[in-house]
């Protein structure tokens, strides 16, 4: 795609074998650091340091490790069991439980967690493009939140019209607050980072407030909870019972599908990808900066409006109304589930999927296992995942692996296919 | 709605650019202020009916010099502070004012403003209510202690060219292993090591990260908070939860009274009688201004900082240089975690709270400078004590917007004051030779 990436396959000594049989071709590229090879070995290796914490925090378990030269099949065995039953339970909460009733319900547990998770990473990586580092996500999802659940408990509107409404004050409000960042960057040159943790915090104690006063606190109520929306506001369900997969899972796919043609095929997309790679040249060329990082702001703000829309008029809040703890930290895993998306729509999807599924699982695991392993572990798991899709090099000195032909791991020269808002993050996605 | 609590800035903004269009927001806004004092503190009904403001002037906890409550008629006193703030605000219109008395003036306002609100929440016709003055300021400096300690390590890092927005994961992670292992030695001060080591730890891992795997700064820094996160949150859950004594149980720390300077006047048993740490940092807060503008080290990190090749080619070792500063950073968040356990005694889930990252953007506020961080940190401390000390002295404002001043204040301070601000030209940017 870009002339840098054609260089590097030129340079590439490996140039070579390409051209031997498809089937040799296929082999050899399993064991290179290729973009699926590094996944799938992250993933790996999350999955051992999470293991490894596990024993850790079983004092049973330390002292069997304590006389593990006396009787090594104690301390191994046992372990084991533990980290088994653990990862066990967890896949049996995300994806399959043989022994249930609904032996598939897990699988839409996941979907139903993944579901905001699309719009957050991609509430992230949009921005992102455009050289942009959107870390005020709660404060966005709060003010999307606001208007939402406003709009959905005073009006009263016929059903679809309703939840159209609904979306549309989320995405206003979500978007008000991205853009307030955006053109204290563009026009005061506030730093995005700032300006977006204060308006975190401002906004989680405007949130506390609102749900405490008279216009919203719901009067059936003791806690600090605001009147849930009407019947008539709720997205509609497409399958299951509570909590279901709703009408915002179709709403994700067409913003996963909405993103992707906005970055490749719109010239706003372009626009944002000139100013991430090079925003000189993007001014030099008579695109304007200030304007397009406005831009790239209110449509990730319109994103995590949407985000909102789901907890609020979806089903993952169980009451239907905002509380304080609304955001749930979305905000900030929309960021690792951007970047192990690669910064790309469809990788934003598959990520937030995988993070859906570790979700669902954790809540399970911590339910079925005893001692509890707690939930947390999950986040560990996620984090180092990340780390180590975002760092290939890293992956391939652990595991040996072989420098890859094309051009989307670059060893020895160091340089690595991370979501730099450069044409890094395009020559990387096209080896995939 | 969240929008409205901001409302003044479009104002501000439309004076982006040229100095005119600056200086007229500066002057409205200004005007803007002193009105609100006006109107809001000095002719409200809180100031009605000759009620006097009682401000507190002795610090009940500490032992110190007893000074007699300041008492003050209140609607005089801010009647003539929102005069002061008005005048200014049409003098800043009227006059092209050169930048040393524009800044002068700004302070003005915000201490005549600062002071006119503190003196209306302080007001009560009934008599009653007070505020504690030096109760203000000791909240402050034991708010602001983490922050100036994580800006500090954000400073040593960012001046060598390496972003670090884990301040909040080194913190948390220090202020775990603090617990851990003073509980587990049964004694605070081991456990304060173990947190600096801890925090040098997670300095080392961005740096290794960062400098050798090179992965994107800034998201990295994000990862590794989380990662902070989950480790401690789980570690905390299945042992400290269920057995506190033997893993999360600290004697807090004591104050160190240093005799003489402490009873000095209101400000004494502030200063003068705290615990170490406290001025460890102002002492580090010092060394690190000295080393970094007047040693061999501090002009080698800076040139790292702007100019990696240039350095390198003098022969400085770039990597190892950058990989001693962000451990060395990791360290100072670290004595900030520890000084948050140490202060209350035990590790509580996710206690740094957002900490880290208001630290963050007072490595930016400040300019890059250990002064500046601690100027910021003050900054954020003071508003942060106002808001909690004013809070049970029944405001017409809710205090879970109260609550929210710091934050706010330093929106404005960021937007409207410091304006656009130039990092180390390198920082962020990994270094590859050749």
């Amino acid at each position: 795609m870009s002339d840098k990436s054609e260089l590097r396959r030129e340079a590439s000594p490996q140039r070579a074998v390409v051209g031997d049989g498809r089937a040799k071709r296929i082999v050899a590229g399993i064991g290179s650091a290729n973009t699926v090879t590094v996944t799938v070995l992250a993933f790996v290796l999350s999955v051992v340091i999470g293991g490894i914490l596990m024993i850790l925090s079983d004092q049973h378990l330390l002292t069997e490790w304590g006389y593990f030269f006396q009787h090594p099949t104690d301390a191994l065995g046992d372990s084991w069991d533990k980290v088994a039953n653990g990862y066990i339970a967890m896949f049996h909460g995300a994806v399959f439980d043989p022994h249930a009733k609904q032996a598939l319900r897990p699988l839409e547990n996941t979907i139903v967690d993944a579901t905001p998770l699309v719009f957050a990473g991609l509430a992230v990586a949009v921005p992102f493009r455009a050289g942009l580092f959107n870390i005020g996500g709660q404060s966005q999802l709060i003010g999307g939140a606001i208007c939402a659940t406003w709009v959905g408990f005073t009006l009263s509107a016929p059903m679809p019209l309703h939840v159209l409404l609904v979306i549309i004050a989320g995405v206003i409000g979500g978007a008000a607050v991205a853009g307030l960042i955006g053109v204290l960057k563009a026009r005061l040159g506030a730093h995005e980072v700032i300006s977006s943790i204060m308006l975190n915090n401002i906004a989680l104690g405007v949130l506390v407030w609102l749900i405490k006063t008279k216009a919203f606190h719901d009067p059936h109520r003791q806690d600090a909870i605001s009147k849930p929306v009407k019947d008539s506001a709720l997205l509609p369900a497409i399958h299951g019972s509570s909590p279901e997969i709703n009408f915002s899972t179709v709403l994700a796919i067409a913003a996963v599908v909405a993103s992707w043609w906005l970055l490749s095929r719109s010239s706003l997309g372009f626009k944002l990808r000139a100013l991430g790679s090079n925003p000189d040249a993007a001014r030099t060329a008579g695109i304007s900066v200030p304007r397009n990082q406005v831009y790239a702001m209110l449509l990730a703000g319109a994103l995590m409006g949407l985000v909102a829309v789901t907890q609020v008029s979806g089903t993952l809040s169980a009451s239907h109304a905002m509380t304080a703890t609304l955001d749930n930290g979305i905000g900030f895993t929309g960021i690792t589930v951007a970047l192990l998306g690669r910064g790309k729509p469809v990788g934003v999807a598959l990520a937030a999927l995988l993070f859906g599924a570790l979700d669902a699982g954790g809540v399970a695991m911590e339910a079925s296992t005893t001692p509890t392993v707690p939930h947390d572990v999950v986040t560990v798991v996620q984090a180092v995942i990340v780390v180590f899709v975002a760092a290939p090099k890293l992956v391939q000195e652990i595991f040996r692996l072989r420098d890859v032909r094309r051009g989307d791991v670059k060893s020895g020269g160091g340089a690595t296919a991370s979501v730099a808002p450069a044409t890094a993050v395009d020559s990387a996605a096209e080896a995939v | 709605m969240a929008v409205a609590t901001v409302a003044p800035a479009p104002a501000a903004i439309a004076g982006g650019g040229e100095a005119d269009t600056r200086r007229y927001a500066a002057g409205v806004t200004q005007i803007v202020m002193g009105l609100v004092v006006l109107f809001g503190f000095g002719l409200g009904t809180r100031t009605a009916h000759g009620a006097s403001t009682t401000f507190g002037m002795t610090l009940v906890s500490k032992e110190g010099t007893h000074v007699p409550d300041w008492v003050f008629p209140a609607r005089p006193a801010i009647v003539a502070l929102a005069a002061v703030v008005i005048l200014l605000g049409v003098a800043r219109l009227a006059v092209r004012l050169p930048r040393t008395w524009r800044l002068a003036g700004t302070s003005v306002v915000l201490f005549c403003f600062t002071f006119a609100f503190m003196a209306w929440s302080a007001a009560d016709p009934k008599g009653g209510e007070r505020l504690v003055l030096p109760s203000v300021l000791d909240s402050m400096v034991i708010a602001a202690v983490p922050l100036v300690l994580g800006a500090l390590g954000g400073v040593v890092g960012e001046r060598s060219g390496v972003v670090n927005v884990a301040i909040e994961g080194q913190l948390l992670f220090g202020g775990f292993m603090t617990a851990l292992v003073g509980t587990a030695t049964h004694s605070l001060w081991i456990g304060v090591i173990a947190g600096v080591l801890a925090g040098a730890l997670m300095g080392l891992l961005l740096a290794v990260l960062a400098i050798r795997y090179l992965i994107e700064q800034v998201v990295l820094g994000v990862v590794l908070n989380l990662l902070a996160l989950g480790v401690t949150g789980f570690l905390y859950k299945s042992l400290m939860q269920t057995n506190q004594n033997s893993y999360n149980n600290l004697t807090p720390f004591t104050t160190v009274r240093i005799p003489g300077l402490a009873s000095i006047w209101v400000v004494g048993p502030v200063l003068f009688d705290q615990p170490l740490i406290v001025y460890i940092t102002v002492f580090l807060v010092v060394l690190v201004h000295l080393g970094l503008f007047h040693s061999r080290w501090g002009l080698r990190t800076r040139a790292v900082g702007e100019h990696p090749a240039a350095a390198d080619t003098v022969g400085i070792k770039v990597l190892r240089l950058r990989y001693r500063n962000v451990a060395l950073g990791g360290a100072f968040a670290g004595l900030g975690g520890a000084w948050l356990v140490g202060n209350v005694g035990n590790f509580t889930e996710s206690m740094t709270n957002g900490k880290g990252f208001i630290a963050l953007a007072a490595v930016i506020f400040g300019r890059w400078s250990p002064f500046g961080a601690l100027a910021a940190a003050a900054l954020f401390g003071f508003t942060d004590a106002l808001a909690s000390q004013t809070s049970s002295l029944q405001l017409p404002i809710p205090s879970d917007l109260l609550g929210t001043l710091p934050y706010v204040a330093t929106l404005f301070a960021v937007a409207g004051l410091i304006g656009r601000v130039r990092a180390p030209a390198a920082d962020g940017k990994p270094y590859v030779k050749g």
